[in-house]
């Protein structure tokens, strides 16, 4: 502080430094509707073993939206998530037998890699290419189908679930608390930790705000955008999994009920459609949202038709609530 | 004299120039098809072309919903879920009488109408993405369709069915003509209105268009609008093929994507204010020949999937020529 | 001053029932704090050919907005003949007569010449539109701004920037305007047609049409304008008949009083500096053309001449971000490759650019100031754990006292900052890789005079410090204070360049116009 006119420079106040902001809020805001809705309906809704059953569920899509948050804070968007789920359950399920002895050990590691390939091809093409990623991640997602596909029937692959992908998907060790809780805590705090404290994350949000601006401050802008989709593509297949180890085996279209959810739950929890805004606390949130309500639909035994219809309401009602887009007329 | 028919020339030169990407998918599809006919073992008889066209043209009735709303610079991931939910209500209520079936038919439209109507009002006045707005309604609509038609079955008016998937004097699919007067009806009139022209002015540049005055709002409820029309037109011809309803995301989403492709095939910019439905329909009609070519020439079914995936991806890839042309790096990120 | 003609005898009725058509009312217009206009009484009459004049950031632009209905105004009222009106949009502008040919041009590049001319109100047939009939109108209007080359089915992106600009301004004349404001509309036109759009005004003018004149060339509005308008800092300073000031006065009156001590003391010039970048034969298609100059350790070299000559391609070049640049660059006497800006950032003496549009180019506006100070140099701020905060808000608070940049918190937005402290942010930013060649493309332009000042100081204490700094202005005068030596640009070509006594605003001008007569005789 060396003169008057500087102004006043204050120090962040606390709810700048946890990134809460008013969608933040909302969202918080929300669950805590939900969950007093459910507590009205029946008593069960506020037990600690409903809850935690709970937040074992959202942990999946929790990791898959870890991953999706990511490139939608680059103002792009990853479609082939739905079948990168499958491809990293498969690869995992199959390695088992391809790898011999060595199987079980590097079966989940190689599922994850093979996500992380097809991510880092997608960002290859939005980056070099500069094709809209809506458009090459919805091809890259058909090709990984037609792999997939080929996979299952040409080779007839091993698909059980090992112990391992089992234990960490839903036995619980620690205070009985589901294991697969902290594999997302675990991803979770990676995630905050790279946006808020190194410089690749901070470059992240450069880009989603204004690429241009980003490349003339010298920023290498394709490797954040290869890295975002690769990290990305990595969380879809390591969700793919955890998957199989919660349903003991891999099979196909297993990720398509994934899509939908992940987007809705980064847009839900604040991040910008657009890029360029948004911190992983609204992500939690928005994961945490998401799982309530489906959770909430299927106790209340909505059909899933209903289920639908709601799912699509909430997420444009809130969407009009915070988030739009500036006017044409300045 | 002499100087109009150099006038017509000039225009004409101008003319293909304007449709090189229509009249390339055109080519590519003649020749495709060319080569699938000479190897199909029965040859172009009317029973072969009604099969091909009865499936081609519920791609390119999709394809062309799409392109509406990709020329004002936007998306429609939910035409394929219209698609399916105009399948499932047309499986319902178009049934009884001819004339019931009539009437049945016109509030299928209304419904795909007032779904591309929706869409349409939440990205103009809510002002949300297209992408994620329509993601959304993609799946209020799915739930509709599953809501109508919980499980697959349901019947459609026979007479209009046969009449539209059969044959014309016993030589023309019928399907075909549908697609002629949709394009005579819908897509030229369309085309050639203020509101029509105006919708490629806003892909072509939001803010310039504003400036020149352009309705930049109307132009793209009515593409959204048309849009969800269009998309219910296929549904309906989807309804009477199969004579059923279904309410099936892998197609809904089978479509969504290959619309997209199909228009890009087509020569429309994803980027806007550049192409045409009638490049989609042909852009359709190739992506379709695809895959009857892997059919008779035998490539086991197993492989079909990656294939189709690969060649899609090859497909949305050929936009990424525009960046030989760049000399500034600034514009890359445009 | 005035031939009794027949143009004068129309203008001088059309004064006798002085009835302005377009009035504007104590308008002011403020984007976020900034104010862009205060107070403004302002009025167009028809048959008038009004010129408005002022620097950049004068105000113009906003007045044009307001008029044509592009933007609202924060305070004050619009009158057409007398009747106050409030344009939503530029339609209802158009169509209570007022029609103007913008600057950054509003023709829709994937479209025929035909669509465009006729974007809003086609010729019609059976309610579709009429190809034919929109075609032939287009070849009438085209044929009145003498551009019957231009073909009625060309797409516009494929016609060049100057066929463009006619393209316009036919637009405009195919609205029937009763007030037509001309935006720089001849900055990008051949010789030629510059003419032809002159006797265009002068016919219009006849007819009763108000025209509003926004020019930087002093040649022009002499030659065509009845009646001035000066704007400075957002405010009207004066309107007057032509002949009343000498272009000194009015040039004057542009700047302002305060220009003489505005600018910090220059070094004397030594030669035996050691050069910094030696540029030789750069070119890149038609906007740089065999380019060579050498720019020394603590010398501050400027690029002047007209807008738009190749000046900014030439810093774009130089910072690697042009494809296909030919010809060499050294640095500290090594050979570099021009290949994108992080290249350039660690070249043997570290270059920074500071882009031309701080909104789109330098700034992410929605994050922090922090975060946008740091963005070039963070690697540097990267301990072994990632990005250190203390050190890296230490770095900011320097940055911030030293440049003395006014934020409510080193966590604020950017975009709640004024223009002047915006700008601070960017120089910060690239103060902060500690660069020795800097490149600045107009860093004052919508700037307040107190920053601006500030901007002259930092350069200057830079340059002392052994930065080498080539500058681009649009600002004569700042040129002038600024530069130990001038570049002269013209057609992407280096002309003259002007050091010391010769160093002024006439030799400046001159040089940028001379050429211009030159180019018009050959």
């Amino acid at each position: 502080m060396t003169g008057v006119d500087t102004g006043a420079v204050r120090g962040p106040t606390l709810a700048m430094r946890l990134g809460i902001d008013r969608s933040v809020a909302i969202a918080f805001g929300c669950i805590l509707l939900i969950l007093a809705g459910g507590a009205m309906y029946s008593r069960e809704f506020l037990s600690p073993d409903y809850l935690l059953q709970q937040l074992q569920v959202g942990a999946f899509l929790g990791i898959i939206a870890s991953g999706a948050m990511m490139v939608i804070l680059l103002g792009h968007i990853d479609l082939s998530i739905p079948w990168v789920v499958t491809l990293g359950a498969m690869m995992a399920t199959a390695m088992v037998g391809w790898g011999g002895s060595w199987g079980p050990w590097i079966c989940i590691p190689f599922g994850v890699f093979c996500g992380a390939v097809i991510g880092i091809l997608n960002g290859l093409g939005v980056a070099y290419l500069r094709l809209p990623s809506m458009i090459f991640t919805l091809g890259m997602n058909a090709v990984v189908q037609g792999l997939m596909v080929l996979h299952t029937g040409g080779f007839a692959p091993l698909d059980q679930a090992t112990p391992a992908m089992h234990f960490i998907a839903v036995q619980r060790s620690l205070f009985g608390i589901p294991n697969a809780v902290f594999v997302w805590a675990i991803v979770g705090i990676f995630v905050i930790y790279v946006l808020k404290r190194t410089a690749f994350g901070r470059t992240v949000y450069a880009v989603g705000n204004r690429e241009s601006a980003a490349y003339l401050s010298g920023v290498n802008t394709n490797r954040v955008l290869i890295g975002c989709f690769a990290f990305s593509g990595a969380m879809a297949a390591f969700a793919g999994v955890l998957l199989a180890g919660y349903s003991n085996k891999a099979y196909q279209n297993m990720g398509d009920a994934y899509l939908l959810p992940a987007i809705a739950a980064v847009v839900l929890g604040g991040t910008n459609i657009l890029g360029g805004r948004g911190n992983y606390l609204g992500t939690i949130a928005g994961v945490i949202l998401i799982t309530l309500l489906q959770s909430i639909l299927s106790v209340m035994q909505m059909p899933e038709a209903g289920r639908q219809v709601i799912y699509g309401c909430v997420i444009i009602g809130m969407l009009l609530i915070y988030g739009r887009g500036a006017k044409a007329r300045s | 004299m002499k100087t109009a028919t150099t006038g017509a020339l000039s225009n004409g030169r101008y003319w293909i120039a304007h449709n090189s990407g229509v009249l390339t998918a055109v080519v590519l599809f003649v020749a495709m098809f060319t080569l699938y006919i000479s190897n199909h073992s029965a040859g172009l008889t009317p029973a072969v072309a009604t099969t091909a066209a009865n499936k081609a043209v519920l791609l390119a009735l999709v394809a062309m919903a799409q392109t509406l709303p990709v020329l004002t610079r936007g998306l429609d991931l939910s035409v394929g879920m219209v698609f399916v939910m105009a399948n499932c209500i047309a499986s319902v209520i178009v049934v009884g009488t001819v004339g019931e079936g009539m009437l049945g038919i016109v509030a299928v439209l209304l419904i795909g109408a007032l779904a591309g109507f929706i869409n349409g009002a939440i990205v103009v006045w809510g002002r949300l993405q297209p992408i994620i707005t329509t993601l959304a309604t993609g799946a209020v609509y799915y739930g509709i369709s599953l809501f109508v038609r919980p499980g697959p079955g349901g019947d459609v008016q026979s007479d209009i069915a046969d009449l539209l998937t059969g044959q014309l004097f016993n030589t023309v699919p019928a399907a075909l003509v549908v697609l002629l007067v949709v394009v005579l009806v819908v897509w030229i009139p369309y085309r050639r209105s203020v509101l029509g022209r105006a919708a490629y002015a806003v892909g072509s540049n939001e803010q310039a268009a504003y400036m020149s005055g352009v309705p930049v709002q109307k132009a793209k409820l009515l593409a959204y609008t048309l849009a969800g029309v269009l998309a219910s037109v296929a549904g309906l011809m989807l309804t009477f093929n199969t004579y059923s309803g279904e309410a099936s995301a892998p197609i809904a989403g089978t479509y969504t994507l290959n619309s997209i492709a199909a228009v890009v095939i087509g020569g429309t910019s994803l980027f806007g204010g550049w192409g045409s439905a009638i490049g989609s329909i042909f852009g359709a009609f190739v992506l379709r020949t695809i895959e009857d070519l892997l059919f008779v020439f035998d490539l086991p079914p197993l492989w079909q999937p990656l294939f189709q995936g690969v060649v899609l991806l090859l497909a949305v890839s050929l936009g990424a020529f525009r960046i030989l042309r760049v000399r500034n790096r600034l514009e890359l990120f445009s | 001053m005035f031939s009794l003609g027949v143009f004068s005898l129309a203008w001088m009725s059309a004064l006798l029932d002085r009835k302005p058509y377009l009035e504007l009312k104590q308008i002011s217009k403020r984007y976020g704090g900034v104010a862009a206009l205060t107070g403004v009484d302002f009025s167009v009459y028809p048959g008038e050919i009004q010129a408005v004049l002022g620097e950049n950031g004068a105000g113009k632009s906003t007045l044009i907005k307001i008029a044509s209905g592009v933007t609202d105004p924060t305070e004050g009222e619009v009158l057409i003949e007398g009747r106050p009106v409030r344009f939503r949009n530029p339609t209802e502008a158009m169509r209570a007569g007022v029609v103007c040919v913008f600057q950054e041009l509003s023709l829709l590049p994937e479209m025929t010449v035909a669509d465009n001319l006729s974007i809003v109100d086609p010729p019609k047939w059976l309610g579709m539109i009429n190809a034919q009939g929109q075609r032939e109108r287009a070849r009438a209007l085209l044929k009145r701004v003498g551009c019957e080359d231009v073909h009625p089915l060309e797409l516009v992106r494929d016609l060049p920037l100057s066929r463009r600009q006619m393209v316009e301004i036919a637009k405009a004349l195919g609205r029937n305007p009763r007030i037509l404001i001309l935006d720089e509309a001849t900055s990008a036109l051949t010789a030629d047609d510059v003419e032809r759009v002159y006797g265009i005004i002068r016919d219009l003018k006849k007819s009763g049409v108000g025209i509003l004149y926004v020019s930087h060339r002093m040649r022009e509005i002499e030659a065509l304008a009845d009646t001035a308008t000066v704007f400075r800092n957002g405010r009207k300073i004066e309107t007057f008949t032509k002949g009343e000031r000498s272009v000194d006065a009015i040039i004057e009156m542009m700047i302002g009083r305060e220009v003489t001590h505005q600018y910090p003391p220059k070094p004397e010039p030594s030669a035996d500096r050691p050069v910094a970048l030696a540029a030789a034969n750069l070119a890149w298609g038609r906007e740089i053309q065999d380019v060579s100059f050498n720019l020394k350790k603590g010398e501050i070299v400027g690029l002047g001449g007209l807008d738009g000559q190749g000046q900014r391609e030439l810093l774009l070049a130089l910072f690697g971000v042009l494809k296909g640049v030919t010809g060499t660059v050294a640095i500290d006497g090594k050979p570099i490759k021009l290949d994108g800006p992080r290249k350039a950032m660690h070249a043997p003496l570290p270059m920074a650019l500071i882009p031309e549009d701080r909104k789109t180019e330098g700034l992410m506006l929605p994050m922090s100031v922090r975060d946008n100070m740091t963005l070039a140099a963070l690697p540097r701020l990267a301990g072994r754990f990632g990005v250190d905060a203390e050190k890296e808000n230490a770095a900011v608070q320097v940055m911030v006292d030293r440049l003395r940049v006014k934020t409510p918190d080193l966590l604020a937005p950017v975009s709640a900052l004024s223009g002047g402290n915006q700008q601070k942010v960017v120089l910060a930013k690239w103060l902060m890789t500690a660069p020795g060649i800097i490149l600045l493309n107009d860093p004052t332009r919508g700037i307040d005079v107190g920053t601006k000042q500030e901007i002259y100081r930092l350069m200057r204490e830079l340059a002392n410090q052994g930065a080498a700094i080539l500058f681009y202005s649009t600002d004569y005068a700042e040129l002038i204070g600024c530069c130990d030596r001038v570049l002269v640009v013209y057609d992407g070509k280096i002309r003259r360049e002007l050091a010391g006594e010769a160093l002024n605003e006439r030799n400046l001008l001159q040089s940028a116009l001379n050429i211009d007569a030159s180019e018009r005789a050959a």
